[in-house]
């Protein structure tokens, strides 16, 4: 066993079978970010059809029933099948090796998050094929949720939940590794801000998370199983969803947009060449933030009818998230201020990122003033200042972070010449399509409408928003075209490929050894590679000796488990249609499939196997490892 | 847990060291387990003396949640070093889930 199976080349099948089965946190994150990329592509597509339809006034390029469905799966596809992922796949390649881990906490239960992750986007998905797609926004409030006809809403309820579970795992699992597995000498405040970002996006997932599953649960059991929770002729109470919707939405955005802010945090002062800025402090914004998430749910709900008192608190709690927002906008600035700054792409997205992201929080906090937000609430006003946070944050934060990690999870440089293109195209595109969609919100355009009519005034501003669309997608295809290119290219490239990494990341030999660390590092303060570096040295001090490690093996049971829920979710959904007999019968045997294969997980011993001292003292011979 | 077995270089002095620590939480365990068996006679006895439900409910809360504090500290050790993480996630938890529930039967919309 042990290095023969991973040293030698593998043929198409086998690797194919090796990441089916690979438990190793690397190799997970390229299975989030083919995952999340190609959800990326599809939600891209649909953002593309929308903005087709709305170009000119009365289109009919898609009807208004496809439009719904269209708005919604965008909208949940973005959120839940691309953004959540690609982050989950930075997290993943980055965070183990930054705190000096040898893989994550639960390499099985990685693995497992991102099967489930992967079978309930996929549910998700086929429901273009299988009778329509949801249709009531990716909100999906109750009310609109229940009356609607088909199985849309089902597969949004069934995949949600799927996928849903995976993401908890990740976070869970995420926590505990940050907790317990950091290498000699990583105290708390020594650890990066990406892994500090990581750190408390995933404890936002262990407490959002929950309400998103009891809120999909009672309205899976509301539509396929005939309770009441949210039917107010039955004594339920729509509001309810809504609440518990947005006590998870909340928080969501920020699990979303706390981790490109640790990305940026990273790449800013690597090509600053400066430590960061008031480190401390962004600790404690970081913290700040994803405590006050928790506080804020009602400010989506302004206008439901909660009265003065609640709006208020709530109106004044929002406000006061612009404070440690402010104090991280402020640390970057003062970051970049006097340092020796190098504009390579990555760079370019994070000052970018700045004032894009500031306007988004602005008409966020414009939004805050609940008697403002009865005018703006459900215009295009609204719409263009989420795309502004997530766009402006999270996408950029997800592009600059291709280009700076991607050296470390293929080993590979991307072009910097079709980098900078990319940049322009999806910059000026980006600013180009929501810039606009504030004044059309101001004007009265509602959101979510199929078609408008012409000499309203919105006709100039909506043929705008659409050109860029188009702007942002030939970015995004030439980036595309960068990555082939790359990729066929193979030109490896070294140790420390950006020549100013900081962090223990970048003092691995490329392609990083599949136990990561030969020895584990000792870690003597902030930024540990930029101080080794600093005394003239090439690579960490070792805090142990070369020894045995022990490795996890392969396993290909997180997959059957994930695939027998996909199985019974299609059973769950069908069993109340007229004819449909094979439906119970399909969901038992999903769940055998999933509980068995956690019977046969449960009873097997799987003591995985040790990579032995003298087989680590082999490959150093050959180059390769520390 | 590692750290509830401090090393010194005397086996002696660890082990009698060791006995007495044990010997401490054995008389905390029995002490508490007889407050909790005594809380639970209490609140059969309060619901069944029949005082008003406006006495009863918060008072029976009251007991219950001294026994989970009981319960974590006493027998699941979160008394002892080490548990710092647990005990920030779990009281994270607890006023995440409050502020909640006292959200939703404050503000909720009928």
């Amino acid at each position: 066993m042990s290095t023969i199976a991973h040293t030698q080349k593998r043929g198409f099948a086998g690797t194919v079978w090796e990441y089916l089965t690979t438990v190793d946190h690397k190799k997970i994150a390229i299975l989030y970010l083919l995952a999340g990329g190609f959800f990326f592509i599809v939600g891209g597509i649909e953002a593309m059809m929308i903005r087709i339809q709305l170009a000119v006034p009365n289109n009919d390029f898609v009807s208004a029933g496809l439009f719904n469905e269209i708005i919604t799966m965008h909208g949940t596809t973005m959120i839940f099948l691309a953004a959540m992922p690609l982050l989950f796949a930075f997290m993943n390649a980055v965070m183990p090796l930054q705190i000096g881990a040898r893989d994550v906490a639960f390499p099985f239960i990685n693995a497992l998050g991102f099967w489930l992750f992967f079978f309930g986007g996929l549910f998700l998905n086929l429901s273009w094929f299988l009778g329509g797609a949801p249709d009531a926004g990716w909100t999906s409030y109750a009310s609109l949720s229940l009356a609607s006809e088909g199985h849309g809403i089902d597969f949004y309820a069934l995949g949600l939940q799927i996928s849903g579970f995976g993401t908890l795992m990740g976070g869970i699992n995420f926590l505990v590794t940050i907790i317990n597995m950091r290498a000699p000498g990583m105290t708390y405040m020594r650890m990066p801000l990406f892994t500090w970002t990581t750190f408390v996006a995933s404890a936002l997932i262990l407490f959002a998370f929950p309400p998103l599953t009891v809120g999909l649960f009672m309205l899976i059991f509301d539509r396929m199983f005939g309770s009441g929770f949210f039917d107010v002729a039955m004594g339920g109470n729509t509001i309810i969803w809504e609440h518990f919707f947005w006590i998870f939405g909340h928080p969501e955005v920020y699990i979303l947009v706390l981790p490109a802010f640790g990305i940026f945090s990273e790449i800013f002062p690597t090509f600053a060449r400066k430590r960061l800025f008031g480190y401390s402090s962004m600790v404690f914004a970081t913290v700040l933030i994803g405590f006050l998430g928790f506080m804020v749910w009602a400010h989506h709900m302004f206008t439901t009818g909660l009265g003065p008192i609640a709006n208020a608190i709530f109106a004044v709690a929002t406000m006061a998230i612009a404070v440690p927002t402010g104090i991280k906008i402020f640390n970057w600035i003062l970051t970049i201020w006097g340092g020796s700054i190098k504009f390579t792409v990555p760079m370019l997205y994070a000052v970018a990122f700045i004032p894009s992201f500031v306007m988004g929080g602005v008409t966020g906090v414009m939004q805050a003033a609940a008697p403002a937000d009865y005018q703006f609430h459900d215009s295009y006003f609204i719409v263009a200042h989420f795309h502004y946070v997530i766009v402006g944050g999270i996408v950029l934060g997800l592009l600059g972070g291709a280009h700076f990690y991607w050296p470390l999870m293929f080993g590979t440089m991307l072009s910097e010449k079709l980098g900078k293109v990319t940049f322009v195209l999806f910059l000026i595109g980006f600013h180009l399509t929501f810039f606009i969609q504030h004044f059309l919100g101001l004007m009265g355009m509602p959101r979510r409408v199929w078609t408008f009519l012409p000499g309203q005034g919105l006709d100039s501003g909506n043929l705008i928003s659409s050109i860029g669309a188009a702007f942002m997608a030939v970015g995004v295809i030439i980036f595309l075209v960068n990555v082939v290119i790359t990729q066929v290219k193979n030109v490896q490239v070294g140790r420390d490929p950006w020549e100013d990494g900081r962090t223990l990341e970048w003092s691995l030999p490329s392609p990083t050894p599949y136990y990561n660390f030969k020895q584990l590092p000792l870690v003597r303060g902030l930024d540990p590679y930029w101080i080794e570096k600093m005394e003239g040295k090439t690579e960490m001090t070792p805090a142990e000796p070369v020894g045995d490690i022990h490795m996890p093996n392969n396993s290909f049971v997180p997959f059957v488990i994930s695939l027998g829920l996909f199985i019974a979710a299609f059973g769950a959904m069908y069993h109340a249609d007229e004819g449909k007999d094979w439906a119970i019968p399909v969901l038992i045997i999903g769940m055998i499939v999933t509980f068995g294969a956690m019977l046969y997980r449960s009873i097997k011993d799987d003591h995985g196997y040790h990579i032995h001292k003298e087989e680590l003292l082999d490959e150093s011979g050959k180059g390769g490892a520390v | 847990m590692a750290n509830l077995h401090p090393n010194s270089g005397d086996p002696k002095v660890t082990y009698e060291y060791r006995r007495k620590k044990h010997a401490e939480e054995m008389r905390m365990q029995v002490i508490t387990f007889t407050m909790m068996i005594f809380f639970t006679v209490i609140a059969f006895a309060a619901v069944g003396a029949g005082f008003s439900k406006w006495f009863i409910v918060p008072f029976v809360l009251l007991l219950a949640v001294v026994q989970v504090i009981f319960q974590l500290y006493y027998f699941m050790h979160m008394s002892h070093k080490g548990h710092e993480a647990p005990q920030l996630f779990m009281y994270s938890g607890v006023i995440v889930g409050f502020v909640t529930i006292l959200a939703f039967v404050t503000i909720i919309w009928w």
